[in-house]
């Protein structure tokens, strides 16, 4: 992994090595519901070479502190998906019981 | 979009700007309806689904004073899973208010990502049988096996040792005896060997008193591991049809199963499929009522629509069950005036998700190891970029 920045910290190409569509589209989606991005996409140079470039630029700030911030982003919305899931679930198994339980007695 | 690139650098650059324009009473906080439809609904017209793509750009409705960007607090807000179905190998659940992005990440997880424990070699004693070798062995592989990877590591991480934590053994011994009728050879054959490999490497000459090398190192036996006592390891299931064995043939062999991911090779992907749909939306823009209504609801193949009945012989048409529809666009076929009773739209975040286990996990687990593994990915990223 390595970071191709120039003397302009606010627009970045990121490479990303052993990544494909699953991550980029995701941090892709993240960067740019953030405000501060002005503008990110990503490309798979060869679909052979398991390696994605991110593009981001931003309207000021650092480029590599916005793409860490989409990314603790992207990871808070996991844990939250994570926990919700969970609770679905779990709420989901009771109910079902208790219908189970409630055929039963009558 | 120049205008909305500069009024949101401007917002940015002043800090709290953007909270600042929001604040303004006079600034809508919403879009107008027609706008909120194209950003929410795909239209399923006759000719093609129009506005399919989803905008993502925090900026894209700056011209019109409208805030795009999502916040993690809002998006929580927003998000709802709703389970609809789970039996032990499949699941339906609705994901509502998530991005298309996010669901297709884990949808590409789950199916080449999640770990799962599957045959990788196999050492042949003895077949006689018509089934090659070769083929015998990719049948093998794609033998689903219940056991839970997490409790194993990868291969690569312990070198060239094939100890008790990374390695599964089976073993298959099967004859047809001369005179027999033909027999066929099931997965059940399948015996776990928690001892390990029993088989002797040819290449190193034991000495006669010490137990021969195998081709395993195990340290202890994994009966004896409290994390499989309760329950011992086996094929998912038991009819899988590996062989069928004329009289006087025989398979003998050890398979050795060990811990990869769907990318490898498709026997390590713990999903038959996952898949995820738009929730379907039928809305009728006028009512139809009478034969009109009878006609529609015997258009559709799908039965997506009901009759009301209210009295005096009035019927009118209502739409009964959206998550039928298939989307055949049965229902406005037929001329210009079935496209405008009826518009059939998908919600965009709303994503109705399947998964469907091959039985090495059940299918909760699977997705929350697949949301696992993406916030693994995140958190090496940052941690690469600090």
């Amino acid at each position: 992994m390595e970071i191709g920045s120039y003397s302009d910290q606010s627009k970045s190409t990121f490479c990303l090595v052993d990544e494909d569509h699953t991550f980029a589209n995701s941090v892709r989606f993240a960067l740019n519901q953030d405000p501060r991005v002005t503008f990110c996409g990503y490309s798979i140079p060869h679909p052979s070479v398991t390696q994605v470039n991110i593009r981001v630029q931003t309207t000021g700030d650092p480029a590599k502190e916005v793409m860490k911030d989409g990314c603790q982003d992207l990871m808070r919305m996991c844990q939250h998906i994570r926990s919700s899931f969970t609770d679905a679930f779990i709420d989901f198994k009771r109910t079902k019981t208790d219908t189970k339980q409630d055929m039963d007695t009558k | 979009m120049p205008e909305g690139d500069v009024s949101m650098a401007e917002e940015s650059n002043n800090g709290s700007g953007l909270d600042y324009i929001m604040s303004l009473e006079d600034v809508p906080s919403k879009l107008p309806p027609h706008l909120e439809l194209f950003k929410t609904r795909v239209l399923c017209n006759n000719d093609a689904p129009v506005h399919t793509e989803t905008i993502q750009y925090s900026g894209a409705y700056a011209t019109l004073g409208v805030d795009n960007s999502v916040r993690l607090d809002n998006f929580c807000e927003n998000f709802k899973v709703e389970v609809k179905r789970l039996t032990d190998s499949d699941m339906e659940f609705d994901l509502i208010g998530i991005d298309p992005a996010i669901a297709n990440a884990f949808r590409r997880i789950l199916i080449s990502e999640v770990p799962t424990m599957a045959i990788e070699r196999v050492y042949i004693a003895n077949n006689t049988s018509v089934v090659q070798d070769e083929v015998l062995s990719h049948r093998l592989g794609l033998v689903p096996i219940r056991a839970d990877p997490r409790l194993f590591e990868y291969p690569e991480n312990a070198g060239d040792d094939k100890n008790e934590k990374n390695t599964i053994v089976f073993k298959l011994h099967a004859r047809c005896r001369v005179g027999q009728p033909r027999i066929t050879v099931k997965s059940d054959k399948l015996k776990w060997l928690p001892n390990g490999s029993e088989l002797p490497c040819e290449d190193v000459r034991s000495n006669a008193g010490s137990k021969p090398k195998t081709f395993t190192s195990f340290t202890c036996s994994q009966d004896s591991l409290p994390e499989f006592s309760g329950n011992s390891i086996s094929v998912t299931y038991p009819d899988i049809i590996l062989a069928k064995l004329g009289p006087g043939q025989e398979i003998e062999l050890e398979a050795h199963a060990v811990k990869g991911i769907g990318r490898t090779h498709a026997k390590w992907s713990p999903v038959a499929t996952a898949w995820y749909r738009m929730l379907p939306e039928v809305v009728l823009l006028e009512d139809v009522v009478d034969e009109v209504a009878d006609e529609l609801k015997n258009k559709c193949p799908a039965n997506v629509f009901d009759i009301e009945d209210f009295g005096k012989g009035n019927r009118r048409a209502t739409v009964a069950r959206p998550r039928d529809c298939t989307l055949c666009r049965e229902c406005i076929r037929g001329g210009k005036e079935w496209e405008d009773r009826v518009s059939l739209r998908r919600v965009k975040h709303h994503c109705i998700f399947t998964i469907e286990s091959t039985g090495a996990l059940p299918p909760e687990v699977l997705f929350t190891e697949a949301v696992k593994i993406l916030e693994d990915k995140c958190e090496r990223v940052i941690t690469e970029l600090s």
